[in-house]
């Protein structure tokens, strides 16, 4: 359990949740779509800390868990192969393919190296041409544009032995799909900061206009959550569903206009797989015709790998809010970060991963100290956070 | 890895026609691609994710960042010895329900930012 004292200005979350308390006065059930923003949450005890009233729904955005295991598995093949280096974030070493991980792969003496940006993966290639040098090309419109950009130099510089495998999901189409299902309960969103650095807002108003939902864009630091929350609790108690930026330190309305110049460039939407979830129309991007030479799915012949996913693992209902982590048979016992079932245990932004590693077992104990509104407080009209 | 990390720019040249930076997050210094912030200045702080600047940052709310994910141990995530990391993936035995014990505190490896001079 964490409590506000822990908080990096107590005084202003003790502010923003008083705020929170004082606003709702019916019940309200909020998506963060973003597993950065999953973590901090959790971390810091924030669903604790709100009134019973606002429920917080963890949402699909983490790459590393929504990866299809299909993919996972063409990796895993590719990444096998002795005349291939493999490259890859560090988050992915651990991911579970069909009976075994890239980690696994390495010790098999798989050349599977690490890189911290995709330009490495790139430079790796130069500095190795009697290799093929694939990159393994996840994450959502935050990671898509450093990808692309790598996939642009490959062409620019003529260095023939780079190839990108690419599984690159997109955030609107997943929150169409998630207002879509029958068993959604979301009225509100919390929008991933760091994709809207890039995608800015122009995307969302529509969505908001059609699912009457609010979508408060938001960071990710424990007061950028209740900032988030405060703004999103204020519509929804005024029946409103617009657009709002509570992060605009880092956050501009038109996002990054030389970044999605080259996304257009480069990519092309295309419907994807989303692990445990299944097929959401438009919801990703593929190398455009221009860069198809690019592709190491075409390169390695790796298409026809069609792999199941197992039935135990229920990520998929946790990716769409629809269960939380401890809520699963296999949660702690048949799946854990060691031994896990699904990308959702073993990945630093997992929601699973998030409850294993605060080791949260069960939700509603909250300290009383912690949230007894203070009367000394008053509503905030203006944001102090941005 | 989705997570992004402010970071100061500590010099700026060029690499196969492309714009390039030093960049500095909280000790640690990486080369970061310009591109996307082509106007990006010595001396100003970004937002970087994967090698890539994306969105420039106020010096207050990039160093209140890193400070914070310093604390947090999440500039260890980010830029420490990620085989080393995944080697150590597991954590403890569970259940812990009849004792949950102390929760995990992170240890932060690396310096919070030093204030700086500016140029």
């Amino acid at each position: 359990m964490k409590y506000i004292e822990e908080f990096q200005d107590p005084a202003l979350a003790r502010r923003l949740l008083d705020d929170i308390h004082a606003t709702v006065t019916r019940p309200w059930a909020l998506m963060e779509v973003c597993g950065g923003q999953t973590h901090t949450i959790i971390r810091h005890g924030i669903d604790q800390l709100l009134p019973e009233l606002v429920e917080l729904i963890h949402g699909p955005g983490c790459p590393v868990c929504v990866t299809p295991l299909e993919v996972i598995d063409k990796a895993l093949e590719i990444a096998s192969r002795p005349d291939v280096i493999f490259c890859s974030f560090g988050d992915m070493l651990r991911v579970p393919g069909t009976g075994r991980d890239l980690f696994q792969v390495r010790s098999e003496g798989g050349d599977v190296r690490v890189v911290y940006s995709p330009l490495d993966a790139l430079r790796i290639a130069q500095e190795n041409p009697k290799h093929q040098v694939v990159f393994f090309g996840i994450g959502f419109e935050t990671t898509a544009p450093p990808n692309a950009m790598t996939v642009h130099q490959a062409k620019k510089l003529g260095i023939p032995n780079f190839s990108l495998l690419v599984s690159h999901v997109r955030v609107p189409p997943a929150i169409e799909a998630i207002m879509q299902s029958p068993s959604c309960r979301v009225q509100g969103f919390l929008a991933a900061g760091h994709v809207c650095s890039v995608m800015g807002v122009r995307e969302y108003p529509e969505l908001a206009a059609r699912h009457r939902v609010p979508i408060v864009v938001t960071g990710f630091e424990p007061l950028d959550i209740l900032e988030g929350v405060r703004r999103a609790v204020r519509q929804l108690e005024r029946g409103e569903h617009t657009v709002d930026n509570a992060y605009a330190r880092a956050v501009r309305p038109e996002g990054n206009p030389a970044a999605l110049a080259m996304l257009e460039d480069v990519f092309e939407v295309t419907d994807r797989a989303w692990r445990g979830i299944g097929v959401i129309p438009d919801s990703g991007w593929r190398l455009s015709e221009r860069y198809r030479d690019f592709d190491a799915e075409h390169r390695f012949s790796v298409t026809g790998i069609n792999t199941r996913e197992p039935a135990e693992c229920r990520s998929g209902e946790v990716l769409q809010g629809l269960l939380k982590p401890h809520e699963c048979e296999a949660f702690g016992t048949l799946c854990t970060p060691r031994s896990p079932l699904g990308a959702t245990m073993v990945s630093s932004e997992g929601a699973c991963a998030a409850y294993y590693l605060y080791r949260r077992l069960e939700l509603g104990t909250v300290p009383a100290a912690a949230t007894a509104p203070t009367a000394a407080s008053a509503p905030l009209e203006a944001s102090p956070v941005v | 890895m989705c997570l992004a990390v402010p970071g100061r720019v500590l010099d700026i040249g060029e690499k196969d026609g492309t714009r390039m930076a030093t960049v500095d997050f909280g000790g640690v210094q990486k080369e970061v691609c310009l591109e996307y912030l082509p106007d990006l200045q010595v001396g100003e702080y970004a937002i970087v994710h994967v090698g890539f600047a994306l969105q420039r940052l106020d010096e207050e709310s990039a160093k209140q960042t890193l400070e914070l994910f310093a604390q947090l141990g999440m500039l260890q995530e980010e830029f420490g010895d990620p085989w080393e990391q995944a080697a150590a993936a597991g954590g403890d035995p569970w259940p812990f329900a009849d004792d949950p014990g102390p929760e995990p505190e992170p240890t932060p490896v690396l310096a919070a930012p030093q204030e700086e001079v500016q140029p």
